[in-house]
């Protein structure tokens, strides 16, 4: 290693400063506002394990056994939900960046932002009221014929409300944030590098394949994991469209569904007192931890793929 | 052996025309493979019994397209065409199909919305109203004082670390505030209510305490990782050359940030911000715990309760009279006006970008 | 971008003050009180939801007569509303159920003067109508035992021999039952459950409570308006929810000595009349220990009483007439009557109101 000679350093002035200073402390103020909160719920659980489980709901062996189905519940809800939600959304995003005509491209984008405007309350009664009713036909069909699959195991629901129509609503939800992202990063794709891959002779899809997707994948898995925070946490779907037990199963279309932690807080919360409050708060900070592990997890991934950023 | 004999009469084939399907050839497809599965679902149902569903004609005649299609292509066009038309044919069944429940929403949206959508709905509040009549201008205002000022919150804080994740961020403390920000995505709304209420509450010493302030502080936990997020990853493809010209022009790299790596990404940025409101101003559980219900006006955002339309919305539908129909009506014509505010804001977003985006490109 | 992120402030603020600047047509400001009771100041109550449409006519009503006075009930739910009252956080409850004697010993709330104890009264009952969704049947007649084999799942097909031999001359269809529950925590909950333990204990073994048994499975939905939803959507469904809200729905009748009663206020409302007083608590803790196996005829036991709480003393002698003021037009006739027509509760008895009088009286 030869002594390389320090790199020229642009010069500093007081505006660069300011400037700089400034968002390093919107930065820091961040992480003092999540430092908060993660205190705030750590403090606020800790009555609740140490509590003598036999006083927690439905009496359980211990506070783990309690929320073990929850976690289960809501990576799993949240998992489905991306898995429809993911290729959809590429998808559109492709469709609307690369093979709908120009001059209706944005209208279109317009179209699918829509969804995004729509309050989760809503996304809840229209669950409720137009979903999960016109869904209860297949869920009987399904049953019926592929009963053997250990998802579709057992009676269908009668009422469609099943963690399979959560998860279609939670993917509603989050196609338009999964969308609205990759289609920008799609449209910021380098004419030049498409321009060259369609000269060399490729079709539109080698194209996409060659210059769109690489360019776009950190934005993807970005706007991937923005998708599911949001469907990791959302609260009032789920509270009001799932049939909820407290269980562990794979099976989509039964009546006895794994609730999530941020819908059973919703529908718990409000008549409990005392170490219900903070055992309710403690699956708060269990669904902290799980989102924690998933973008770690994330970030490992992007980061073997060294992410494409014209800024290093 | 025919073949042979024909082929070389001009020597060169066209290789843009030749070996290609008729441009009519993928709605024939389709209407050849609706044709068939309506035939043999009509000859099933006839047999069996039961009655005809439109969508799963559908569902299987787009399937059935795709398989003749891919095979017509590949036949014909060979094999790599055939991926193209597939996939082309892939990504336009995705709109469709995010389409569905978008038509299925607004059709009910509209539809159950206009119904209370009239004058009295938004000039009066609750106050003293039971069962018919009454509106949501309380609400209404409190939506957009609360969602206003967690906008005035999240956007220079979000899109400040963004720039500094972009720009300067080096180090330990750049990958903490990446990685946390992402952690910051996942905090249910609700347990954002519950951490608002108990900070204020222990601040103010007040055990009761309900006010607007606290719903926008608690949306803003919600809305800074979206902003951040989206912002970020909008300023990272803004190209390097872009950046590195203006400094040659001798520009500090504040202003290079400011006057060239931003307004290149401003459309983008819109958007993530346009999406982050929209993303909190239906926020719900965590408005019931800090901002409250309230049937009066309150436009003091630091004191009272203060009614939020979601809040609205959702005891409209909870807790109804005697006459559910009314409150469900009240409730759908919020939902209706929560759309409408969060389209009017997406499209002065559009709107704000297009004028102050660099005119080039596409 | 300054001028994106200051275009949606300045829109938001243009509407803000656009709304400011015309205050909603139906507040006047505070006319002088042309009543004799000049009352003025500002109460906060939360709690139950099931209140809360009662609570909205009652304010109302209320506010109307008194235009100084502002109420305010957050239907925020009774578990939250019982914290916040003894925190002081709030003026006034509703809770599902009155505080039990633990929580009446750790001591007095927040809000109310030292030493002072905690008035409770039933002020709103409301029967608990069995709903149910079958084509062409709108009224079916079940003993407690059937109605608790149906939820338990022990009773799986609407012609099981046990509902077909208490319903002479109906057809009944052969579909699968699915009992629908409440997933949230919640008073209704609670008080069907305890009907189900008290009025059938062999069949349903598992005590009362607010959350369903995790044990028994089945269609669960969220709030009374959730419940109404799954049952309505649903043919073959069976759920409990608030008699206001049953609609065209099919209702139960159940059995009571022998005899079919159906949901009715007047049923609600004698059942709660023979249902002795807790033991032990002052003259105003009017704390009901409701009989689900009565004597009488012509009651109704799956019923639900929400009780509205306040301090014996308050701290703030102007906060304790506001509250005694608000309580008395609760229990007058009047405001029973309003609460039945609009919220559909059952109007409490009158030995009941003279009870809930006396009570009153000592709040301070």
């Amino acid at each position: 290693m030869t002594t390389a000679p320090p790199a020229p350093r642009a010069k500093m002035r007081p505006a660069d400063r300011v400037f700089s200073g400034s968002t390093m402390g919107a930065g820091i103020l961040i992480l003092v506002a999540l430092a908060a909160v993660a205190l705030f719920l750590i403090i606020q659980s800790i009555p609740a394990l140490t509590a003598d489980p036999s006083t927690l709901e439905g009496a359980p062996a211990s506070f783990w056994a309690y929320v073990a189905p929850l976690a289960f519940g809501t990576v799993w809800a949240a998992a489905i939900a991306l898995l429809i939600a993911f290729p959809v959304s590429i998808g559109i995003a492709l469709f609307i960046s690369h093979y709908a005509p120009r001059r209706i491209a944005q209208g279109l984008g317009y179209v699918i932002d829509l969804l995004a405007a729509v309050p989760s309350v809503v996304f809840g009664l229209w669950g409720i009221k137009v979903l999960a009713p016109a869904l209860t036909p297949l869920y009987e069909w399904l049953t019926g014929n592929l009963g053997w699959l250990p998802f579709f195991a057992g009676d269908a629901s009668a009422t469609g409300r099943t963690v399979l129509t959560v998860a279609v609503v939670l993917a509603v939800m989050i196609i338009p944030i999964i969308t609205a992202l990759t289609r920008e990063i799609f449209l910021q794709t380098p004419t030049l590098h498409q321009e060259a891959a369609v000269a060399l002779g490729a079709t539109r899809l080698e194209m996409i394949q060659m210059a769109v997707l690489p360019f776009g994948r950190a934005g993807i898995i970005s706007a991937s994991m923005l998708g599911l925070g949001r469907a990791l946490g959302e609260t009032m779907v789920v509270a009001m469209v799932l049939s909820p037990a407290i269980v562990i199963n794979f099976v989509l279309t039964g009546s006895s569904n794994p609730s999530t932690i941020a819908g059973n807080i919703a529908l718990k919360f409000p008549d409990s007192y005392g170490v219900g409050v903070n055992t309710l708060i403690a699956t708060g900070l269990i669904l902290f931890v799980i989102t924690l592990v998933i973008n770690s997890v994330a970030r490992y991934i992007i980061n073997r793929r060294k992410a494409f950023s014209g800024a290093n | 052996m025919t073949t042979t004999m024909k082929a070389p009469t001009t020597g060169i084939t066209n290789t843009l025309t030749a070996n290609r399907l008729p441009k009519w050839a993928p709605v024939a497809a389709f209407a050849a493979s609706l044709a068939v599965v309506w035939g043999a679902m009509t000859i099933l149902q006839a047999t069996a019994g039961g009655e005809a569903n439109l969508a799963v004609v559908v569902v299987v005649a787009l399937v059935l397209f795709n398989v003749l299609l891919f095979v017509l292509s590949y036949l014909i066009e060979g094999a790599r065409q055939a991926r193209n038309r597939f996939v082309t044919s892939l990504v336009y069944t995705a709109f469709g199909l995010a389409l569905l429940p978008l038509i299925s929403l607004v059709v009910t949206v509209v539809g159950d919305g206009t119904k209370r959508f009239d004058l009295q709905y938004f000039t009066e509040s609750m106050r003293n109203v039971v069962g018919e009549g009454g509106g949501a201008l309380h609400a209404i205002t409190g939506t957009l004082l609360i969602t206003g000022l967690a906008t005035l919150i999240s956007v220079p804080v979000g899109l400040l670390t963004s720039i500094y994740l972009v720009e300067y961020g080096r180090g330990a403390l750049a990958r903490s505030i990446t990685f946390f920000v992402d952690v910051m995505t996942g905090i249910p709304s609700i347990v954002a209510g519950l951490f608002a209420f108990a900070f204020f509450s222990l601040i103010l010493n007040d055990p009761g305490i309900r006010f607007g302030l606290g719903g926008s502080v608690a949306l803003s936990l919600l809305m800074i990782p979206v902003v951040v997020r989206s912002s970020e990853e909008m300023l990272k493809i803004v190209p390097n050359e872009l950046r590195e010209a203006s400094y040659a022009l001798g520009v500090p790299k504040w202003l290079t940030i400011l006057k060239v790596v931003l307004p290149t990404s401003i459309a983008g940025i819109t958007t993530g911000i346009t999406l982050a409101i929209a993303r909190v101003i239906g926020e719900t559980a965590p408005l019931l715990l800090i901002a409250g219900f309230a049937t009066s006006m309150n436009y003091d955002l630091f004191a009272e309760r203060m009614m939020t339309l979601p809040v609205f919305v959702y005891t409209q539908y909870a807790n109804p009279g005697t006459e559910v129909q009314v409150y469900l009506d009240r409730a759908w014509a919020g939902a209706l006006t929560l759309v409408l505010i969060v389209m009017a804001l997406n499209l002065i977003a559009r709107l704000i970008a297009k004028i102050f985006s660099p005119k080039f490109g596409r | 971008m300054k001028l994106n992120r200051f275009g949606s402030a300045a829109i938001i603020a243009v509407a803000g003050t656009m709304l400011l600047s015309s205050c909603a047509a139906n507040e006047d400001a505070p006319a002088a009180s042309t009543s004799g009771a000049a009352l003025s100041g500002t109460l906060v109550g939360a709690g139950s939801s099931a209140v809360g449409a009662a609570q909205t006519t009652w304010i109302s009503a209320f506010q109307t007569a008194n235009d100084g006075v502002t109420i305010t009930y957050d239907p925020s739910g009774s578990g939250a509303g019982r914290t916040a009252f003894l925190a002081g956080g709030v003026d006034f409850a509703g809770s599902d159920r009155a505080f039990n004697d633990e929580e009446i010993a750790t001591g007095g709330a927040v809000g109310c003067a030292p030493d002072s104890g905690i008035v409770q009264l039933p002020l709103y009952i409301s029967p608990i109508a069995i709903i149910f969704n079958l084509d062409g049947i709108d009224s079916l007649n079940m003993s407690p035992a059937t109605v608790a084999g149906i939820f338990a799942g022990t009773i799986t097909t609407w012609n099981d021999p046990a509902i077909a031999a208490e319903n002479e001359g109906v057809t009944l269809p052969s579909t699968t039952i699915s009992p629908v529950h409440r997933s949230d925590d919640s008073g209704t909950t609670e008080n069907f459950t305890d009907y189900l333990y008290a009025a059938a204990p062999d069949v349903w073994t598992t005590e009362a409570d607010g959350v369903w048994p995790t044990a028994i499975t089945g269609e669960a939905a969220q709030g009374t308006s959730g419940m109404v939803d799954a049952v309505t959507n649903a043919p073959g469904t069976i759920g409990y929810a608030d008699a206001s809200r049953a609609g065209a729905l099919g209702t139960v009748s159940v059995e009571v000595n022998g005899e079919y009663v159906p949901y009715s206020a007047e049923a609600a409302a004698a059942i709660v009349d023979e249902s002795p007083f807790i033991d032990g608590r002052p003259d105003f803790d009017l704390s009901i220990a409701l009989d689900r196996t009565p004597d009488a005829a012509g009651t109704y036991p799956v019923v639900l009483v929400a009780y509205l709480i306040g301090c014996e003393t308050y701290a703030d002698s102007a906060k304790a007439e506001l509250v005694k003021s608000y309580f008395t037009y609760m229990a007058s006739p009047d405001g029973q009557a309003a609460a039945a027509a609009d919220a559909g509760s059952a109007p409490i008895s009158s030995t009941l109101f003279d009870r809930v009088t006396t009570a009153i009286a000592v709040i301070s």
